[in-house]
């Protein structure tokens, strides 16, 4: 890990591909850490990382299809996340326990995502060179 | 003349709305803005307990904040009546006083 490390600084930072994941566990508008979140991961979409995004607990409420904000005087950003796949983020997870409890389904998300159980999130969180969460 | 009780975070994430159940009186009001609105979500994990709480109190959310993450007034337990922003001055004044549960 070190070795590679160098590596990557000695290239300038090219070649080397980690893991990525972005957790993201903060509904939107609320508070500004979801926007925050998702600022970063367009950032990140520059340097060509395995990019992977979590939304659980309350971060599955992100991606509630119709969202109209013009009466809270707030930019909707949720169809960011449609633009996602023009930067090759493609890999979007949530987990089937955090949508039961709060009442959402599948199909109520704006973007295809891939569900997994909280068991199959934390042996995928398991295997990231880095995480990053809010 | 009874209280006004206001719950503007997310019941997931605080201890906001289970306080305010806890220490509202029948007769009370409780009205869910911001992030508060997702405790009235049908089949959500709070949604007995605000059932039961709208027996014998008063439940309102605000519309706009409900709009803004994309909730429609179907996806609500019943019992709950959605008012705007001028419904939510008009709930403060007419109560004794009103306690933020934030």
């Amino acid at each position: 890990m070190m070795d590679e490390d160098r590596t990557d600084e000695a290239e300038g930072g090219s070649g080397i591909v980690k893991k990525f994941m972005y957790v993201n566990r903060k509904a939107p508008y609320g508070t500004v850490y979801a926007l925050e979140v998702l600022e970063m991961v367009l950032i990140s979409a520059a340097f060509d990382q395995d990019v992977h995004l979590v939304f659980t607990d309350d971060g599955v409420f992100e991606l509630k299809k119709g969202m109209e904000t013009a009466g809270i005087g707030m930019k909707n950003f949720s169809n960011t996340y449609r633009a996602l796949e023009g930067y090759d983020i493609e890999k979007l997870y949530v987990d089937q326990e955090s949508l039961d409890e709060r009442g959402l389904a599948e199909a109520d998300l704006i973007v295809p995502v891939t569900v997994l159980s909280r068991a199959e999130m934390a042996k995928l969180m398991g295997e990231m060179d880095v995480i990053l969460s809010a | 003349m009874s209280l006004l009780h206001t719950v503007a975070k997310s019941p997931f994430e605080r201890d906001a709305l289970s306080s305010c159940l806890d220490l509202s009186l029948p007769g009370a009001a409780i009205l869910l803005y911001e992030d508060g609105v997702y405790g009235a979500l049908k089949g959500g994990r709070f949604a007995e307990r605000l059932a039961e709480a709208a027996k014998t109190r008063a439940l309102y959310v605000l519309g706009p904040d409900l709009k803004a993450r994309g909730l429609g007034e179907d996806r609500l337990i019943a019992g709950v009546t959605v008012v705007d922003y001028r419904g939510f001055v008009e709930l403060a004044a007419k109560h004794q006083a009103v306690q933020a549960w934030c």
